[in-house]
């Protein structure tokens, strides 16, 4: 080392850096924990520590002392049939999804190389990086009563089918805009992507050997998806279905735009901070999607799901 | 080595999987253009440039934008410092609470939007502070660290530790080796991360509904105008716009991160 490195303050630094490396690990973290800790962490916990105190139904102030009853107000009907609507429509969003989802997925995996390889890629990072809103706009004009899904039903002769299938009495509705079938296509439209890359990662992993060993075997082709394909994609199946079921579970956007009158967790967390100004029972309606996440990912982590992300 | 071919079922499938991904934005397209600007009338009943020069002249178009930009370059510095700095820890040290540091990054985007943004409006409420550019900025930075980190995180594992030490035994201190050679290493992983982090918070609405007063980033003037619909005309060129100025940095990001299996000192 020279002679000016040595003095000048930068070398006596870096010096003391390399002789207590704990130091500079600690120099390094302290920054992003800090402004992570203080402002997220931080918000989420007053957050939590609000959904146990409650509001006061005379004055609509909230009293601040621990109870448990803004909890109990969960279980009354018109609350846990939120609930139990939000999870079911993310059931069936997850499901969706993975179905159209595995195809894609083991096209790119399996077969497509170079350039049909670049293009599978980029076929599903644009979509999953191209704006939100404007995806849901875009189902805005296709599911429109005068938008081009009316139009090919009329065009093909189908009309009747459509309207059958909108006076069903849960799918259905006015017409696929503001029906729970509409919210269900955008919802499995806007996640698809995070389905797809989970699944391609797992299964870019199978040795296309053992499917071979499973058809010499004698096993058709079905029963190889079954029990050979399947088991080794499961970890990215639920890697996928992690993040599907999770955006689904707290998402307020797109069944304010595209859907009924009837709300989901999101809207009711939303309606209940700001025009309601029950901050409590907000606090607690966003509690049930992180309990539920929890449980998940802790299905999800036995599964071996995090390799697979 | 794979001499098979897809069967006719799979590729059909996988074909209208891709096919479903895309049409639907493509079809923002083609309405920007439409004479109709009372209803979304499916086949446009004329095409014409009108709307872009009535989009042109909107100055509330214009602000939103503008607020959109700067908030998306400001939490993108931010997130730069912030999301290198914690994979650089994280990658080749092992230390007390690593796994917690790494969780604590993902959690922002791993919990629903709705909960980080209701978190920090409480919070915000809490401490009496009013809603302002700088509330709509400390949301963004917080979920753009986890993409920077991501991507840096991934590059620092495959650096290897060697080049560093033979800086240091060539007598470079701590700060040069980060300038010549740390840093010419991550360069592209970090310019991917950053646009990928520019991407998301341009894009970002739902915490932003919480974090935002009266002003209006882009995405927020769209959900207005989603909400109740007053100029669709303006708002499918908006929508058109705003595709086009998504796809330059995901191309970009694509362009960078290819072929870096390849980095410098790797594998020996």
């Amino acid at each position: 080392m020279t002679e000016t490195d040595r003095v000048s303050l930068a070398g006596r630094l870096s010096d003391q850096l390399w002789r207590w490396p704990t130091l500079l690990v600690v120099l390094l973290i302290a920054p992003p924990a800090l402004w992570l800790g203080i402002i997220y962490l931080g918000s989420l916990f007053a957050l939590l520590a609000q959904s146990f105190f409650s509001i006061d139904e005379f004055s609509g102030l909230i009293r601040y002392e621990f109870t448990l009853s803004t909890y109990a107000e969960l279980f009354r009907p018109s609350n846990f049939d939120i609930i139990v609507r939000t999870v079911a429509m993310a059931a069936s969003v997850t499901l969706a999804s993975a179905i159209i989802a595995f195809p894609v997925a083991y096209y790119a995996a399996r077969y497509a190389r170079g350039r049909w390889k670049a293009l599978f890629y980029l076929g599903v990072m644009l979509p999953l990086w191209s704006s939100y809103l404007v995806k849901v706009y875009s189902w805005k004009l296709i599911l429109a009563k005068e938008g081009i899904l009316s139009w090919l039903f009329q065009t093909l002769h189908l009309t009747g089918l459509l309207e059958a299938y909108l006076s069903i009495p849960v799918l259905g509705g006015n017409s696929l805009s503001v029906s729970w079938t509409g919210t269900f296509l955008v919802f499995v439209y806007v996640w698809l992507p995070f389905m797809i890359l989970p699944i391609q990662a797992s299964l870019e992993r199978v040795p296309v050997s053992m499917l071979e060993a499973s058809g010499d075997l004698g096993a058709n082709p079905g029963q190889t998806f079954r029990h050979v394909l399947l088991p080794l994609a499961l970890p990215g199946l639920i890697a996928g279905s992690i993040f599907t079921f999770s955006l689904t579970l707290g998402d307020y956007i797109i069944p304010q735009i595209v859907g009924t009158s009837a709300r989901m967790i999101g809207q009711a967390v939303y309606q209940f901070q700001g025009t309601a100004g029950n901050i409590p029972l907000a606090a607690a309606f966003a509690v049930v999607p992180i309990l539920i996440m929890g449980v998940y990912l802790y299905i999800a982590k036995r599964q071996g799901a995090f390799d697979a992300l | 080595m794979h001499s098979d071919r897809a069967s006719l079922g799979l590729r059909i499938a996988a074909a209208a999987g891709l096919l479903f991904m895309h049409l639907p934005i493509l079809l923002i397209f083609v309405y920007a253009f439409t004479t109709e600007d009372k209803s979304y009338q499916w086949p446009p009943p004329g095409l014409t440039l009108e709307w872009f020069a009535v989009t042109w002249n909107r100055p509330d178009v214009w602000e939103a934008l503008s607020l959109s930009l700067r908030v998306a370059a400001i939490s993108t510095a931010i997130a730069l410092v912030l999301g290198t700095l914690c994979a650089a820890a994280v990658a080749h040290t092992r230390f007390f609470g690593r796994e917690v540091i790494s969780l604590l990054v993902i959690l922002p985007i791993a919990l629903p939007g709705i909960i980080t943004g209701i978190s920090l409006r409480s919070a915000f409420n809490l401490a009496d502070i009013p809603f302002s550019f700088w509330t709509i900025l400390l949301g963004h930075a917080t979920f753009c660290v986890v993409v920077v980190y991501n991507n840096a995180v991934a590059r620092f594992r495959r650096m290897s530790g060697s080049l560093i030490e033979a800086s240091m035994d060539l007598g470079a201190n701590a700060f040069q080796t980060f300038r010549h050679v740390i840093l010419p290493n991550i360069a592209t992983a970090l310019l991917a991360g950053g646009m990928l982090a520019f991407a998301l918070s341009f894009d970002e609405v739902i915490v932003t509904t919480f974090t935002a007063g009266q002003q209006q980033t882009l995405p927020i003037w769209m959900l207005e105008e989603l909400v109740r619909p007053r100029q669709r005309p303006v708002t499918n060129v908006v929508a058109m716009v705003v595709v086009l100025v998504t796809f330059l940095p995901i191309l970009g990001a694509f362009y960078l991160t290819r072929g870096t299996d390849t980095v410098a000192g790797q594998g020996k």
